[in-house]
């Protein structure tokens, strides 16, 4: 890298500074952004609190107090065997969260790097690849998903490169399309003539320009992927019992939802406000970047 | 116009033959085999191994593969192996065609209901009619079908006892029989399709309702209804035409969620997922085919 091209980036640096100012202050004045930020951050901070707050141990069984109607002692009741709701409400949403947020994160990369790629690259290449992520978007996703997670188990770690791989190529789409935009502009054939390798075109040149698309996607990607992660927990394929996560609560505590509807709402109340939360976030995000995404499909 | 169809046709048949080949990789990657789960606790070695070979599956992986390709070009779906030889028609026929009615009747409902709010929203918007229903919808987007589920039957069948909380019928009953039972999945199918559906009319809305010429029809005079209906709606309807097909063909792969929980189909069909999710990806190509002559016939 010579003198020269180092001097012509540092203005585009000074630059970047300023959108990401001017994006935080057309975020700060939407109320919906910032109640979503709230509760991201709240969720956040409560998954890395909660086994050090919780009031009872949300482990703990005790078949004196089964099903119990709340009461100061437990918040919102007990469950079939006798353990707190509220406890297990608290710290129910940290796997999920773990397994959610990492995977977002690996699902944005690579799907993100690979369609921008291919948008570059276009010709043939793009062709097939697209072929293959069309099929692959039009396998029912909860059937992807137990494909592999009833093939190589419930480890955290398996869950989230499977959701990491998984939700990767519904980002290939959205990066392909972004690039797409930017590949026929000057730079990109100035970046060319210089004679720049491909992977200094793709991430020194693309993919600051998509990063804004990117941003807004990968904050759906994550209402999505939580979406799917408490589905395949609600079917049994979460988490191993007896690790309390909202999806399963609410699959197992359906049975007694008419004598303690609090051992259903506890977890559902948790899960809706985080879903809720993104969503409102990713939206106010999407009209501070500029960018609006209701015209999109869900897929 | 003919060789863009044509094209789209051939593109989807070539995704068809990518989806089986995945999905066939995935099951062939599953531990057991349909040997195993025909035999299930009775199983020895022995019996195993000559189960396996009357069933051909010691064959190679791609000769099994190219023999099913071959049968389903034909038409013929084959036995199952694990259900004791019923023939794979019969025992998806009637779940898949619970699941296309739960799915047509959410639709019929939903559709126009998802239009007219959109349209409503569209006008008042930014004021509370707008800002109430969009909030709603934000709910029906966002939720998981099996919490949206949850509550409704929490609200509907164990509080107010209108509907029953789970299907109570057998999978083979009449049409007539099942539509009574199935009220509360297709509500909670409808409110999610609506959520979807009215958001993306309402933008569309939007956009056409400050588009120049539906401002000069102002000025001429032109009743709003008028306006509305005959100058705005087949405008903003236009592009949100292929978006709700493509949103009723997503819809199609989360509906399993919904069946589960209302035991709609009994939990074992996800065995016959493979073949029933072949299916339903055939039906979204076409899906996406039909929408893709429909527009390009009102444009062209």
């Amino acid at each position: 890298m010579t003198a020269t091209t180092q001097a012509a980036e540092q203005p585009i640096v000074v630059k970047r500074q300023h959108p990401i100012a001017e994006t935080w202050e057309n975020l700060r004045r939407s109320w919906g952004g910032m109640i979503g930020l709230s509760l991201i951050i709240l969720h956040v901070l409560l998954a890395l609190a909660s086994p050090y707050i919780v009031p009872q141990d949300p482990l703990e069984m005790n078949s004196q107090i089964r099903n119990e109607l709340p009461s100061s002692e437990h918040l919102f009741g007990t469950d079939k065997l006798g353990r707190d709701i509220f406890s297990r409400s608290l710290v129910g949403g940290r796997i999920a969260l773990l397994v959610t947020v990492l995977g977002t994160a690996i699902a944005m990369t690579w799907g993100g790097l690979a369609g921008i790629l291919f948008g570059f690259l276009g010709g043939r290449v793009d062709e097939i690849a697209m072929r293959i992520v069309d099929a692959l978007l039009a396998i029912p996703w909860l059937l992807v998903l137990l494909l592999i997670i009833s093939t190589l188990g419930t480890k955290p770690l398996v869950q989230i490169l499977t959701f990491g791989f998984t939700y990767g190529y519904t980002a290939i789409r959205v990066a392909r399309a972004a690039t797409l935009d930017h590949v026929t502009r000057e730079f990109i054939l100035a970046a060319r003539a210089r004679g720049e390798r491909k992977r200094t075109v793709v991430i020194r040149e693309l993919l600051p320009n998509v990063l804004d698309v990117l941003l807004v996607d990968g904050a759906m990607n994550w209402s999505w992927m939580l979406l799917g992660f408490s589905s395949l927990s609600f079917l049994g394929f979460g988490v191993t019992p007896p690790t309390p996560d909202w999806g399963f609560m609410i699959a197992k505590n359906r049975e007694i939802m008419a004598i303690q509807p609090w051992s259903v709402f506890g977890p559902v109340i948790m899960l809706s406000s985080l879903i809720i939360g993104i969503n409102l976030f990713s939206d106010a995000l999407a009209k501070a970047l500029g960018l609006d995404r209701s015209q999109g499909a869900p897929v | 116009m003919f060789f863009l169809i044509a094209r789209r046709i051939v593109l989807a048949l070539v995704t068809l033959l990518i989806i089986s080949i995945i999905i066939f990789l995935g099951v062939e990657a599953l531990p057991g085999d349909a040997a195993t789960a025909y035999l299930g606790q009775s199983a020895t070695p022995e019996s195993l191994e000559a189960l396996r070979e009357e069933f051909g599956l010691n064959a190679p992986a791609h000769q099994r593969y190219l023999n099913w390709l071959g049968d389903m070009l034909r038409g013929d779906l084959g036995n199952s192996m694990s259900r004791r030889g019923k023939p794979v028609s019969e025992i998806i026929g009637n779940q898949f065609r619970n699941t296309v009615v739960l799915a047509v009747a959410a639709a019929i409902v939903g559709i126009p209901l998802a239009i007219v709010l959109g349209v409503f929203t569209g006008i008042t918007r930014d004021k509370w009619p707008d800002i109430l229903i969009s909030f709603v919808a934000i709910l029906g987007m966002t939720l998981p079908g099996f919490v949206t589920a949850t509550v409704l039957i929490y609200v509907f069948s164990l509080r107010l006892e209108w509907f029953p909380a789970i299907a109570m019928v057998p999978t083979d009953a009449p049409v007539s029989e099942i539509l009574p039972n199935i009220v509360l999945p297709i509500i909670t199918l409808t409110f999610v399709m609506v959520a979807h559906i009215l958001r993306l009319v309402r933008t569309n809305m939007i956009d056409v309702m400050v588009s120049n010429y539906v401002q000069m029809a102002r000025l001429k005079g032109v009743p709003v209804m008028k306006i509305i209906f005959q100058h705005a709606l087949p405008n903003a309807m236009l592009p949100s035409i292929n978006v709700i097909a493509l949103t009723m063909a997503w819809l199609l792969g989360g509906v399993a969620i919904i069946e589960t929980v209302f035991k709609l189909v009994s939990t074992s069909s996800l065995i016959c997922l493979p073949l029933y999710s072949t299916l339903a990806c055939g039906l979204r190509e076409d899906i996406k085919l039909i929408t893709l002559c429909s527009v390009y016939e009102k444009t062209v």
